[in-house]
């Protein structure tokens, strides 16, 4: 995407982080941000996103590498001279200010003038609609309202590089849903470059250009989300991204964007391979439910398909879901469309399913 | 939905009044509660509200004057005293009579103590003078005894005033006693008053009847077979001498009628009856209006002379004066305890701020050892710690020892660092510092760091994110620690009265020294209710400044 960490607004070169100098939380992290990019870092508790997020806004240094900013090393600077915007966990409103005094702080200490401060404030408030809301205290207002305030103070001095910190982590899920559609959109009219980190995967699918997905204090993917999605690279990925029905076994034969995978139960199986390189690799095959084929027309003829006997149906409103026994596995997901046409399966019944090659993905074991 | 479409209060489902019913309901709770908290709470009210009462009220209290002397403070209402006259005759009868009655139940003394604390020397006046109550009556005995040898027998006076009809005066003495001694004198006392004596011989029957009560109920001796006191004697010869008592008396003829009419006949060698004169040569201290006044002023049964004390004042005739200044010493200690609570208080937060801060902000394994080092004080007696600062601060202590070997201070100059309001303030200022601490921290514990970092992340240096954001968040603690330091320094007593001298004395020690030496336990409960007072106010002072909202003792 950028031929050298200068040309990217934000790069992160060979950083490493300990705390306790015996283990890495941070191992060897090479990350270039896009100037206006809106990019993710997703990952289990654990995995170093919020430790890059805070070595990117000053409160961390790096064991070793560098990280850039516009092509400058920042590493020296202090967070206060950074000009880089954040937005905390739990917003860290400032209890004792009120709304417009939150607002002002940032200005304030930029020692800009009353006029412009009051106009810079009010702008702010108006653009994440809270416009009569600056007298109140942050213990006044709701969750969401504090959220909006927290992104105001974050924007209203004008950074060119915004981070969050799981902001909508405490908002109830429609609201919070609400807010990803509104943070986005921000971001994009101001054109500012956003790093977002949080582990609710559909936050991450929802809002961003791009996802990094961490692991282990290493970034298992990098790519945008409906690849994400689709071609994970891994199982870490699979499995963390969306749902995925898992199933191991060996590769007997592979050639080109094809190969055949031998189960652990002796059904064999079309997929593609992508982590395997090699006849008699272990691997484990991907599937996602929703791609998971009951109509053997829709399948070619030369297809291997695989037995499975209904465990569970549930009924989801929009989806149904079946789950069902099969190569010996109790946890096989199915997603089937709520259509007017579609079977409802009931526990017992032997179906057979199967899949396009391309939507079995061999990863690693 | 219930029906609510009628009127009038709303009822529960059996038609009684909801707010009926509720109360029920809950009484059962209530009662479960109040029975939970009963023991600590008569532990309060008897170990605590009970004893500081009864403390206070005796910062009012004067009933040891009319209760010893009743008759004589009637006697002094007339008596003006400004002009420099002594009262007259009848105040000093009175006064012999109520001191006769006060010396035999030893309660003179306790009043000549009292009378002390307003005036130096009254206490002597009292002692001397109550030994010699026997000498002043002695004349009378023997005028009497010359007249008729019956009155030298305890049947004749019993006979003479046994009768019926003067139950009334011996209830009323029979007060007189209690009020004086402070505890109940029932019970038979073999003897009932005649009431026609009464009447006739007013003054004697009252003196009889006091005697008559003691020797029954104190001295647990049989009334017809005893002498009685002096003082009846006395009684006695002022009642024949009075105009009309012998007309009165002619037609008498009960009990005794013969003692009487030769007492009456020998009237003309009765000696002169002059009980100021023989007050004041029993001791000079009655001749000196200026005792007279005292004692008229400390007359009733309550009075403010204690806090009038206790604020450099003194009370006269004329109303409240203030001291000559050689004698104010109160306000001043008042002030300076005032002042050097504040200094304490104030050096308590500078010290104990970035403390509490490091606590909070430590891991937790290094705030868990800065932890135990802030209480190691609460876990050393206080007593050991104080005498540790004694050896610290001594001139040839190691403070001294070691700025001396530093070079700082010449060995000549060693600093003078006890014995005065430093050596007060430095240990002080120690002893207090984990009250600071640890409302500061469990404040600080519960401001998030990201805070801090949020300020930041604005564009604040570090010293503008301590300050605007940082520090206004951890008032509540400064309030709730400077509240407990400087309420508890404000009362201390043991530091400064080990490292203090007499310049680092707090009221605290004056109270004690008039709870323990001087005895002057209504001044030292007028002080302590100053004391008192003055919290109180200062917390109310805070309240309106800050807001006792504002003070947090944790999350």
């Amino acid at each position: 995407m950028f031929d050298t960490a200068k040309d990217a607004f934000v790069a992160f070169e060979h950083v490493q982080k300990s705390y306790d100098g015996e283990t890495l939380v941070v191992k060897d992290l090479n990350l270039q941000i896009g100037q206006g990019e809106f990019l993710t870092m997703l990952g289990p508790s654990g995995s170093g996103k919020t430790t890059c997020l805070m070595m990117l806004a000053g409160f961390e240094t790096a064991t070793h590498g560098e990280i850039l900013l516009q092509g400058r090393p920042i590493n020296n600077i202090p967070p206060h001279k950074r000009g880089i915007g954040m937005v905390f966990q739990n917003y860290a409103l400032f209890p004792h200010m009120s709304v417009a005094e939150n607002l002002a702080f940032p200005l304030e200490v930029r020692g800009m003038g009353k006029s412009e401060r009051e106009t810079k404030i009010k702008r702010a408030l108006d653009m994440v609609q809270m416009g009569d809301f600056g007298g109140r205290r942050p213990a006044q207002l709701s969750g969401g309202q504090q959220q909006r305030i927290a992104l105001a103070r974050a924007l209203v001095f004008e950074p060119e590089l915004v981070l969050m910190d799981e902001p909508l982590g405490a908002l109830d899920k429609q609201l919070r849903e609400h807010m990803q559609f509104e943070i986005t959109n921000l971001a994009h009219q101001l054109g500012i470059t956003t790093v977002y980190v949080t582990h609710d995967q559909t936050e991450a699918l929802t809002m961003s250009d791009r996802v990094a997905v961490f692991d282990d204090g290493r970034i298992q993917q990098l790519d945008p989300p409906d690849v994400l999605y689709e071609q994970p690279q891994n199982s870490f990925v699979a499995q963390f991204i969306g749902e995925n029905n898992t199933l191991s076994g060996v590769v007997t034969q592979i050639s080109g964007d094809r190969c055949l995978v031998k189960l652990d139960s002796g059904d064999e199986i079309d997929a593609r391979p992508v982590n395997v390189s090699a006849v008699g690799d272990r691997t484990t095959v991907s599937i996602r439910p929703e791609r998971v084929e009951m109509d053997k027309r829709r399948l070619s003829p030369d297809a291997h398909t695989l037995k499975g006997e209904v465990l569970e149906f549930i009924y989801m409103g929009d989806i149904f879901r079946t789950r069902l026994r099969v190569a010996g596995s109790d946890d096989f997901i199915i997603k089937t469309r709520n259509a007017p046409d579609q079977q409802r399966l009931t526990p017992g019944t032997q179906i057979e399913i199967g899949w396009l090659p391309d939507d079995c993905r061999a990863l690693d074991a | 939905m219930t029906d609510t479409t009628t009127s009038g209060p709303m009822l529960s489902a059996d038609g009684v009044p909801l707010k009926t019913s509720l109360a029920r309901a809950l009484r059962r709770q209530k009662l479960r509660a109040l029975i939970l908290i009963a023991p600590l709470l008569a532990f309060v009210v008897l170990t605590f509200v009970v004893p500081i009462g009864s403390m206070l009220f005796r910062s009012v209290e004067n009933q040891i004057v009319s209760g010893t002397l009743p008759k004589t403070i009637e006697a002094l209402e007339t008596w003006e005293g400004q002009d420099g006259t002594l009262p007259d005759q009848e105040v000093f009868q009175a006064l012999f009579f109520d001191m006769f009655r006060a010396a035999e139940a030893k309660e003179h003394t306790k009043l000549g103590s009292r009378l002390n604390y307003e005036r130096t020397g009254f206490s002597s006046v009292f002692r001397t003078t109550g030994r010699s109550l026997d000498d002043i009556g002695e004349p009378f005995q023997d005028w009497l005894e010359d007249a008729d040898p019956a009155f030298a027998e305890g049947l004749t006076w019993y006979e003479i005033f046994s009768g019926t009809g003067g139950e009334d005066l011996i209830e009323e003495r029979r007060a007189i006693w209690a009020n004086m001694v402070g505890e109940g004198f029932a019970g038979d006392i073999g003897f009932t008053l005649s009431g026609e004596m009464a009447q006739l011989l007013p003054q004697t029957a009252a003196a009889y009847s006091d005697w008559a009560i003691y020797t029954a109920i104190v001295e647990d001796d049989v009334v017809a077979e005893e002498d009685p006191w002096e003082a009846v004697y006395a009684a006695l010869a002022l009642d024949l001498a009075r105009d009309g008592a012998a007309s009165a008396l002619a037609a008498y003829s009960g009990a005794g009628a013969a003692p009487i009419a030769n007492a009456l006949a020998a009237l003309p060698s009765l000696p002169e009856i002059d009980f100021r004169a023989a007050f004041i040569a029993e001791n000079d201290g009655w001749g000196d209006t200026g005792n007279w006044q005292t004692l008229k002023i400390y007359s009733p049964d309550y009075t403010a002379g204690y806090f009038l004390n206790a604020i450099d004042m003194e009370k006269g005739l004329d109303g409240a004066t203030a001291r000559p200044e050689s004698q104010q010493i109160y306000v001043k200690l008042f002030i300076r305890t005032m002042i050097m609570s504040l200094i304490i208080t104030g050096s308590c937060i500078l010290l104990g701020y970035p403390v509490a801060w490091l606590l909070a902000n430590l891991p937790v394994r290094s705030a868990n050892v800065l932890m135990i080092l802030v209480l190691l004080p609460f876990w050393t007696s206080l007593l050991v710690r104080t005498s540790a600062w004694k050896v610290l601060l001594q001139q040839q202590g190691v403070i001294n020892d070691i700025l001396v070997w530093l070079g700082f201070v010449d060995d000549a100059n060693r600093l003078i660092l006890m014995n005065n309001s430093t050596g007060t303030i430095i240990a002080m200022t120690h002893i207090l510092l984990p009250f600071m601490i640890l409302p500061l921290y469990s404040v600080m514990k519960t401001i998030p760091p990201s805070y801090l970092r949020a300020a930041k992340s604005l564009g604040a240096t570090n010293w503008t994110a301590f300050w605007r954001v940082y520090f206004p968040q951890s008032i509540p603690g400064i309030g709730a620690g400077s509240i407990l330091v400087f309420i508890l320094a404000i009362g201390y007593y043991i530091t400064p009265e080990i490292v203090g001298g007499t310049d680092g004395v707090f009221i605290s020690n004056r109270i004690a020294h008039h709870i323990s030496s001087s005895l002057n336990w209504g001044l030292a409960a007028a002080l302590g209710s100053i004391l008192l007072v003055l919290v109180l106010a200062l917390y109310w002072l805070y309240d309106r400044i800050v807001g006792i909202d504002n003070v947090k003792l944790g999350g």
